[in-house]
């Protein structure tokens, strides 16, 4: 690195890192701008935690398609934080047409609601533009869901495979990162090291839902060529385009 | 053996084998609800304390919570017990041991207290725990002085060190030192300037040891590094012959949790003895770190002891400890609040646990420090850490881990800042680690009266680490 003489180094410094590098002081503390920027960010991500799905806005979002709504055995919010293995059921009672199908959409609030609201029609969207010649299952839309949620789910539909669209733990500077889980034969019991992961689908910022979609399409059809997913599928199966982030 | 019982409001509570006293005895959190043995009501969580309460201490030499042949964490501890250490306590009950504790503290009989450790076993420690309050946490935790070091001197009376943790995403040289030059204009890194790496590899880490060597080398400053990888990649680091001050692992309280963790007993023997030889220490030679944390155990499904039965996380977290002792480590600390909500729920049960495992670290002979900490999906906040902070502060911790405006941008949750550090200081009148102190005198970072300074970037002093730092040959 090369340092214009006369240059400001911290300049230099701060382009290489995204940490809150040389924020300055009020005394001891943080100056007051500093303060209200964090809390700003941690506001964000909390409310993306705690802003309950909103099952109309989504159908709005995604017209001409069948859309299912399923609850985990998570009553509430609370609970759902507290007991991960109850955002692993489905809550008693639920049913599902059973049926057979090639693959099935799940779209799950997970630890950010807010993903699903703003990146999820955009993402199944370019998921099924891709899907030509798969028979696709009805969506289904999951409330307090882990993503192993989607393992009774895909079940009871029949699907050989499901792709779980997840709202991803909130960082503090993206509180709206959707995740996709695929998982090959989903029954109650898959380990996740049965699953094939891309995560981060969030534009402009992360990936794109073209590039995602393009990702995941690959990855299923790479799935159904051995019949299997997870690690073996990440090991053994064709090249694949970089999911990136 | 009989069950032990109390009653309560005319109801009698039962409590069958000793794992269940203790899981039930166990102030409320939620990663022992999620392991199904926590209290079921309030009314059963204060019998079991009473029995607690009455229970000698000298059963836990007896009596295991995890057992003595399935479990090498629990030969470690019991092997190696010192019986002489135990003597001034051996005849008391839980209850009697809890105000033992807090007359010497109100005495200020330090030595009394310390000289214990290796006289108590975890389980001893966590039962104690259990019968206490916060405030009796700081009160004996501040008594309990545990003094080690390499090239900086921590857990004195008065001091309150930090862990300078410069992470970065890609380990991107020009950015994880952006933030140690940060760090050390705010008087941190004392403890250490410790990397949790992107990656795991043995390249790397060797290349982030460089770096960080190389800065301390400038700079002359007492102080060491850490890069935090895995006990294997550092044995491997230590082959190529890298700079390694510290040996780090992340331990848990089973033979199964390490195993989760990749990690045998040996293999930590290993590495401190290969960190030993480099002889890189100027006033002591402790050269283990090591990180702990409510709940680990139960995340690798590793946490029940005899007859199958969940061990609460407390105490699991206590058995950690009985590992990291082993090993004469320069710093432990717990990541509190970083598991999640299904151990740990909220801004109550972090300050609880945060204060607890620094008491019974600091009880059982270790030099605790605390990564006050905690992730977006937890109800925990800045007022939170601040509370906890303090109290730690108060506590006597050895030190607290810090990084740029709190924003942990490779790990993704938010620990301390370097201004809280500071703040801590001021409003409770601690220092940095004595041999750090006089190199930040030196430098002229702090002013006559200790403070340090708020320095714009063209200030001389600013100017000098900065300009050296970024015209560096890498």
């Amino acid at each position: 690195m090369s340092v214009v003489p006369g240059g400001d180094p911290w300049a230099v410094l701060r382009s290489a890192t995204r940490a809150r590098v040389a924020l300055g002081r009020a005394g001891d503390g943080l100056p007051t701008a500093r303060l209200l920027e964090f809390k700003a960010a941690h506001a964000a991500a909390r409310d993306a935690v705690h802003t309950p799905l909103d099952p109309a806005a989504l159908r709005a979002a995604l017209p001409g398609h069948e859309l299912l709504e399923v609850h985990s055995a998570a009553p509430d919010r609370s609970t759902y934080l507290q007991r991960p293995d109850l955002g692993r059921r489905l809550a008693e009672g639920t049913e599902l047409p059973a049926g057979e199908c090639d693959v099935a959409i799940v779209l799950a609030d997970g630890l950010s609601p807010r993903a699903v609201h703003d990146h999820g029609p955009g993402l199944v969207t370019a998921v099924l533009d891709r899907l030509g010649g798969w028979t696709v299952g009805p969506l289904v839309l999951a409330t307090q869901a882990r993503v192993a949620l989607g393992d009774p789910i895909g079940a009871a539909l029949g699907a050989r495979i499901v792709v779980v669209a997840i709202g991803e733990r909130p960082g503090l500077s993206s509180a709206d990162s959707l995740g996709l889980y695929l998982t090959w034969d989903p029954q109650p019991g898959r380990a996740d090291s049965e699953r094939n992961c891309i995560s981060n689908v969030r534009p402009p910022h992360g990936l794109g839902y073209a590039e995602a979609a393009a990702t995941l399409v690959a990855l299923l059809g790479a799935a159904r060529e051995l019949g299997a997913s997870g690690v073996v599928l990440k090991d053994e199966g064709p090249a694949l385009p970089a999911a990136g982030g | 053996m009989t069950a032990r019982r109390a009653t309560l409001a005319g109801h009698t509570y039962e409590f069958p084998s000793l794992v269940e006293l203790m899981a039930k005895a166990t102030p409320a959190r939620s990663g022992d609800v999620l392991a199904g043995c926590a209290a079921e009501s309030e009314a059963e969580r204060v019998a079991a304390q009473t029995v607690l309460a009455d229970l000698p201490l000298a059963t836990f030499l007896d009596e295991q919570v995890v057992g003595y042949d399935e479990d090498d964490v629990t030969r470690l501890v019991l092997d190696t017990h010192d019986p002489a250490a135990f003597a001034p306590v051996a005849a008391l009950t839980v209850g009697a041991f809890r105000e033992w504790l807090l007359v010497r503290a109100a005495e200020g009989d330090e030595a009394a207290i310390s000289g214990l450790a290796r006289g108590l076993t975890p389980e001893m420690v966590a039962a104690v725990s259990k019968l206490m309050r916060n405030a009796d946490l700081v009160a004996v935790g501040r008594r309990t002085r545990v003094v080690t070091g390499l090239r900086s001197t921590l857990g004195l009376p008065g001091r309150l060190a930090s862990r300078l943790q410069p992470n970065h995403p890609t380990d991107d040289a020009v950015g994880v030192t952006a933030s140690i030059l940060d760090g050390l204009l705010h008087g941190c890194g004392d403890a250490v300037i410790g990397i949790n790496p992107a990656t795991d590899s043995p390249a790397q880490t060797v290349a982030l040891l460089e770096l960080v060597d190389a800065v301390i080398a400038r700079y002359e400053i007492p102080t060491q590094s850490c890069v935090l990888a895995h006990v294997t990649t550092t044995l491997r680091a230590l082959d190529a012959g890298a700079p390694v001050d510290l040996v780090f692992q992340s331990v848990a309280g089973t033979q199964g949790g390490n195993e989760g963790f990749g990690v045998t007993l040996d293999q930590l023997r290993e590495a401190r003895a290969g960190a030993l030889e480099l002889g890189r220490g100027t006033v002591g030679s402790n050269v283990t770190y090591f990180e702990t944390g409510q709940g680990s155990a139960l995340s690798a499904d590793a946490h029940r002891g005899i007859g199958g039965a969940p061990v609460d996380q407390q105490t699991l977290e206590c058995r950690a400890y009985g590992v990291a002792r082993a090993f004469d480590p320069l710093l432990v600390n717990t990541v509190v609040g970083f598991i999640g909500p299904e151990y740990l729920y909220d801004g109550k049960q972090v300050i609880r646990a945060g204060l607890e495992d620094h008491f019974c670290g600091k009880l059982l002979g270790l030099p605790m420090g605390v990564d006050v900490c905690y992730t977006n999906h937890t109800d925990v906040d800045g007022d939170d850490t601040d509370t906890l902070t303090l109290l730690l502060g108060a506590a006597g911790c050895s030190f607290v881990i810090a990084v740029p405006g709190s924003d942990d941008v490779m790990l993704h949750y938010q620990s301390l800042s370097f201004q809280d550090v500071l703040t801590a200081r001021q409003v409770l009148d601690l220092r940095p680690a004595p041999e750090f102190e006089a190199w930040l005198q030196r430098m002229d970072l702090v002013d006559d009266a200790g403070r340090v300074r708020e320095l714009t970037p063209d200030a001389p002093q600013a100017k000098a680490l900065l300009a050296a730092a970024v015209g560096a040959p890498r």
